[in-house]
């Protein structure tokens, strides 16, 4: 029903447009009682927390007592002084920058190649990649793999061909941690976009195939650059979104295999740092600013990533 | 297996060949860990280098298992109702409350529907961890903190899912409905017996993507009561039990049993989600 009223306050000032609006608005009125119980759940969870996130970043907030109003000395905090939020901002956008571009052309490319076989094999692979995904709490086999100790199946490896003397501590190693985890993510990572673009290869046009071939496109990689691209923009678009998301997200894989914080904050990104901060200090004022640092970096880099690829599908 | 196309050739299939069987493998190698663990003897475990391959397979973690699952302090059972009772209704409400919404959004015209796409659009970029604070201070305040609401309410509004749904919609045909509309349908009844059955993949890739997301969730931030929690969480119990490598057969037994569900389900949904998938593009 707030729809009805957002749609009322949309019509500009004038009463005649304003009448207009919210006889058109009643007219609707089933549409709006089929979307209201969704519409609870999403204004309850998702609206009302990021505004409380955006209100409670100007306060002192503990959970027992009521927030006090502080200006903007969170922000000051956030920027100014606090040596580890700028390390794990760093780590953030490392995961971010590596993790999110890396998957997302991984995605494409592995979607690509899968879709050259036929049905059963593609049906395979389709599982065997979105594996990760499906299974995730299975990264728990990566602490095994990674183990400090000489039983895990890598440092035992290094060590019997002789590239390491003795083994490394993988997780709490401040200067292994990042990429071992890196890794892990990346191998979890291939998620809805993957088969977003599995499915934006499977549904493309043949005729085109043949009509491209006639006017000389000679292998498969003209074809991918000239036909499957173009064709794919919206599925592009959409998995860009998708893979923003959750590589701003990262934080489970972190928490359970390097700990919660990690040795030196070493490899903690703003999340894991932001939930560290609220539910174990009961900084929750100066979490929040936190989570609004990442809302607007996330919806920052989604504005700059789809305007590029806008342009890219105009052209 | 490969039928000859046009414009391919076979060393260019040769080379994606190898390619794909190098990242299948990477892909791969937890889960032949797990494999190959489960099923391998307790003195193989301690062998150096550790072998990656099972000579005499034993079911001894298995059992094992068994006996320390009637050992938790919270009984097995209450793990699996726990699980099997989020997963479900969380799953099932959000199924339908997110298709009830996505009917008006794909076919209907109404006052303020562009405000809505794009407000859901857009939350497509929040999702799970990152707003996972905010929304502990607002249950805290609903105080349904540490309960089974905690768990399933908010997978009720999961965005992706509308999203799917409005977009498989759209492309059923507009006569359809309209006929219906002559028959004197109403939109509810119009909702339920001509737009359910015409999304089915779209309402069982819902279904694989919501049970998925839940079934893995070991009671994160919102639950703390170990009664509460589900299947995943035994298995951080199992490896705090015993130092790493004297549990690693049971705890690869266990993750083992785990995922059975869903990758049951998505073998049976799979054909579903790629079609699915095909309408899900963003456009703009």
């Amino acid at each position: 029903m707030e729809s009805a009223a957002k749609g009322q306050a949309k019509g500009r000032a004038r009463p005649g447009r304003l009448r207009r609006g919210w006889q058109e608005a009643c007219r609707h009125k089933t549409s709006y009682l089929l979307m209201a119980p969704y519409m609870v759940f999403f204004i309850l969870f998702l609206v009302i927390p990021i505004i409380a996130a955006i209100c409670l970043s100007f306060t002192y907030f503990n959970m027992l007592e009521a927030p006090r109003f502080v200006g903007l000395l969170n922000y000051q905090r956030l920027f100014l002084e606090d040596k580890i939020f700028l390390k794990v901002l760093q780590n953030t956008l490392l995961f971010a920058v590596i993790t999110g571009p890396l998957s997302y052309l991984l995605s494409f490319g592995l979607a690509w190649l899968i879709n050259q076989f036929g049905r059963y094999m593609r049906t395979f692979m389709t599982f065997l990649f979105y594996a990760p995904a499906l299974m995730s709490n299975m990264f728990f086999m990566w602490s095994y793999l990674f183990s400090g100790d000489s039983y895990g199946v890598v440092n035992g490896m290094l060590l019997s061909i002789g590239a390491i003397r003795e083994p490394v501590q993988w997780f709490s190693d401040t200067s292994t941690m990042l990429p071992v985890l890196i890794l892990i993510q990346l191998w979890a990572s291939l998620g809805t976009a993957f088969l977003s673009f599995i499915a934006g290869f499977q549904s493309q046009d043949r005729t085109l195939f043949e009509a491209g071939a006639i006017d000389g496109v000679k292998n498969r990689w003209q074809e991918l650059w000239y036909i499957s691209i173009p064709q794919m923009a919206p599925q592009l678009m959409f998995g860009a979104v998708m893979q923003i998301g959750s590589a701003f997200g990262v934080s489970s894989v972190i928490m359970s295999l390097a700990g919660w914080p990690t040795t030196e904050y070493a490899a903690d990104t703003i999340v894991t740092y932001m939930l560290d901060v609220g539910n174990t200090r009961y900084e929750m004022g100066y979490a929040c600013t936190m989570a609004v640092f990442l809302f607007a970096l996330m919806l920052f880099t989604n504005k700059v990533i789809t305007n590029a690829l806008r342009k890219y599908s105009i052209d | 297996m490969l039928k000859r196309q046009l414009n391919r050739s076979i060393w260019g299939n040769f080379l994606l060949f190898l390619v794909l069987a190098a990242g299948g493998l990477f892909t791969s190698l937890p889960f032949l860990y797990a494999i190959s663990n489960a099923f391998k003897p307790l003195d193989q475990l301690y062998l150096f280098p550790p072998p990656l391959l099972v000579t005499n397979p034993t079911t001894e973690h298995f059992v094992q298992l068994a006996q320390l699952a009637s050992d938790f302090w919270v009984p097995l059972s209450r793990y699996i109702f726990n699980s099997l009772f989020v997963s479900v209704t969380a799953t099932v409400g959000h199924v339908f409350l997110s298709s009830m919404a996505a009917y008006p959004l794909a076919k209907d015209r109404f006052p303020g529907k562009r405000v809505i796409q794009k407000v859901i659009v857009m939350s497509l970029l929040f999702t799970g961890a990152v707003t996972q604070l905010p929304q502990y201070i607002v249950m805290s305040r609903l105080q349904i903190l540490n309960t089974y609401a905690a768990l399933i309410l908010p997978m009720f509004m999961s965005s992706l899912g509308l999203y799917l749904m409005q977009n498989f919609m759209v492309q059923i045909p507009d006569s359809m409905l309209e006929a219906a509309r002559i028959d004197g349908a109403g939109e509810w009844r119009i909702y339920w017996s001509v737009v359910m059955p015409n999304c089915r993949p779209a309402w069982l890739t819902l279904t694989i993507f919501a049970f998925q997301q839940i079934w893995n969730n070991n009671g994160n931030l919102y639950i703390y009561s170990e009664e509460l929690k589900g299947l995943p969480s035994i298995l951080s119990s199992i490896a705090a039990g015993g130092s790493g490598i004297a549990r690693a057969g049971v705890s690869a037994a266990a993750s083992l049993l785990i995922l059975i569900p869903p990758v049951v389900i998505f073998l049976i949904t799979q054909g579903s989600v790629v079609e699915t998938m095909t309408t899900s593009g963003l456009k703009e």
